[in-house]
């Protein structure tokens, strides 16, 4: 092997090591745990081998929950997606030298408690809220407020995972070459036209990588439906977090986590080598 | 698009005013003389005097430093090695690409729990600091590498070509002229590795132990009994009015420093 493979491979060694044994041997683990028998007691998941934890979350029982948490995701993505690319390519493209700073300020809120920021929606979306009451002088107001509905998750949602959309379609926005827009518009194409045919394509692994960073994670967050949402709150990874918290399923729970898994590395094929460079 | 770009700054000021409302509601709230959120019914700072005098929160609110700073500091160290050896294309970069972002999308829950199973009944590690450590610089190692991995790659290689043909050994030219160069990006990566860890609640959750319960899972824990203490709400505000400040000196010290580097440059 050639000496460059070698300086790169043992730069690599250390994050390689830290990731192979608590990362990959974890997720490893929940796979073995995935086909395993339940046990109440202190082992959790014992001998022998099943297929029974697989046939019980593929139970159609769990469908609603599989249903509203993949809503909720793709709501969440779409709805990062609408407010990242604005204030995204605002930032590059005239931020100036103020770049830095703007998008430092995007990342400022995040300093604070992430289940303060929680509360304090929960408290803006309340039917006393300020969200209500504003609302409330042009008469578009709603009794009992917004909270528990599912926008209010929704809601919550996008504000916890836009950083994670906004910073890479700002590296994307930064690397486009905005004179390919005065061109689009000399060459006579209009405005819907220069967006689809010049500036999407352009910014497109951005896009890739941010939707990519939004969405799983988005499917598996159940702290803010939790708070936010409204009687019936489970979601995928609330399910999960039961069958672990109390002790419940592991087998059940491993088993959902694999199927969660074989979503992202579907995700990650799909994602191919055009996202690569940005994340 | 950017014949229009007063447009684009109004949304852009929505998108800030949608970041910020629920802080400055914050703020205002941690001055509140009632516990509620919702409504202000008076001005105190009782909550700032009670929070200096918690010493539950105050020792959580340590350990979680400690965290924060001791798995900022190795993921930060590692991940600048990992980001520099994906500097050129070499066989097998794609590999490691894809294990470098598995934790960026793995759902915490996932994580969370596959940890638990692993250290609780794989490898023997007792629950609480060691584990909160190693659990902690392995879903933030990956955020440090691509920050990092991008300063990197948009790099001048000539710069340090030139350096080693003005006779600097690989040790200077690394300190003199790479390091300054890649200075930002490593700070901003560990800015970013210390936050992912002092905030996260549901990685934690599984891990701690007894006597080692981390800010956020003692505020999640508290919460889902009777609500968010104000205390933590005059906590984050002080958090966030520091990050603030800090980010303000900065930008004073950089246009200052560009001024004077501006004026010497008219000089010569």
């Amino acid at each position: 092997m050639s000496r460059r493979w070698l300086k790169a491979n043992a730069l690599l060694t250390p994050t390689g090591l830290w990731l192979g044994i608590f990362l990959i041997a974890p997720l490893a683990i929940v796979v073995q745990f995935s086909f395993a028998t339940r046990d109440t007691g202190v082992a959790r998941a014992v001998l022998p081998w099943t297929t029974q934890a697989y046939l019980t979350a593929l139970d159609p029982a769990f469908l609603p929950i599989f249903g509203r948490t993949l809503v909720y995701a793709v709501a969440t993505t779409v709805a990062c997606l609408l407010l990242g690319f604005p204030l995204a390519w605002f930032i590059a493209r005239h931020g100036g030298r103020f770049r830095t700073v703007l998008l430092a300020a995007v990342l400022i809120p995040f300093w604070s408690s992430y289940l303060a920021r929680i509360y304090a929606w929960k408290a803006l979306l309340d039917g006393e809220g300020l969200v209500n009451t504003v609302l409330g002088w042009v008469g578009l107001d709603r009794d009992g407020g917004f909270l528990l509905t599912h926008g209010a998750v929704v809601l919550g949602l996008t504000y916890g995972f836009l950083p994670f959309m906004v910073l890479p379609l700002y590296v994307a926005c930064e690397r486009f070459d905005f004179r390919l827009v005065e061109a689009s518009y000399d060459l006579g194409h209009g405005r819907a036209s220069t967006f689809f045919r010049v500036v999407l394509p352009g910014v497109f692994t951005g896009v890739l990588a941010g939707s990519l960073l939004v969405l799983v994670p988005a499917a598996g967050d159940f702290v803010t439906p939790k708070l936010l949402g409204g009687v019936d709150q489970s979601t995928f990874g609330s399910v999960i977090d039961d069958q672990f918290r109390g002790g419940n399923n592991w087998p059940l729970g491993s088993a959902m986590a694999v199927l969660l898994l074989v979503l992202v590395v579907l995700v990650l094929i799909l994602r191919g080598r055009r996202g690569e460079d940005v994340l | 698009m950017n014949r229009r770009p007063w447009a684009l700054g109004a949304v852009a000021a929505l998108v800030f005013l949608f970041l910020y409302a629920p802080i400055a509601w914050l703020a205002i709230a941690s001055f509140n003389s009632s516990r509620s959120l919702s409504r202000i019914s008076g001005l105190s700072t009782q909550w700032y005097a009670e929070l200096a005098g918690d010493t539950r929160v105050l020792d959580s609110l340590r350990l979680t430093l400690q965290l924060a700073l001791a798995s900022a500091a190795i993921s930060t160290v590692i991940g600048t090695l990992a980001a520099f050896g994906l500097r050129r294309a070499f066989p097998g970069r794609g590999l490691w690409t894809v294990l470098l972002s598995l934790p960026l999308v793995v759902p915490e829950v996932v994580m969370g729990v596959a940890m638990l199973g692993f250290f609780v009944k794989i490898a023997g590690i007792p629950l609480g600091f060691g584990a909160l450590l190693f659990a902690h610089v392995a879903f933030s190692l990956s955020f440090v590498v691509v920050v990092v991995r991008s300063r990197v790659s948009g790099m001048d290689v000539r710069m340090e070509e030139a350096a080693a043909d003005l006779g600097a050994s690989p040790f200077v030219a690394f300190r003199t002229v790479t390091l300054p160069l890649v200075a930002p990006a490593v700070v901003a990566g560990a800015a970013f590795a210390f936050l992912l860890s002092f905030d996260d609640v549901v990685i934690s959750s599984y891990l701690t132990g007894v006597g080692s319960t981390t800010l956020p899972v003692f505020v999640y824990a508290q919460a889902s009994k009777r609500g968010i203490s104000p205390e933590i709400v005059a906590l984050s505000t002080l958090m966030v009015a520091a990050t603030a400040l800090l980010l303000i000196i900065g930008v004073v010290i950089a246009s200052w420093r560009a001024r004077k580097a501006g004026s010497v440059a008219q000089l010569a």
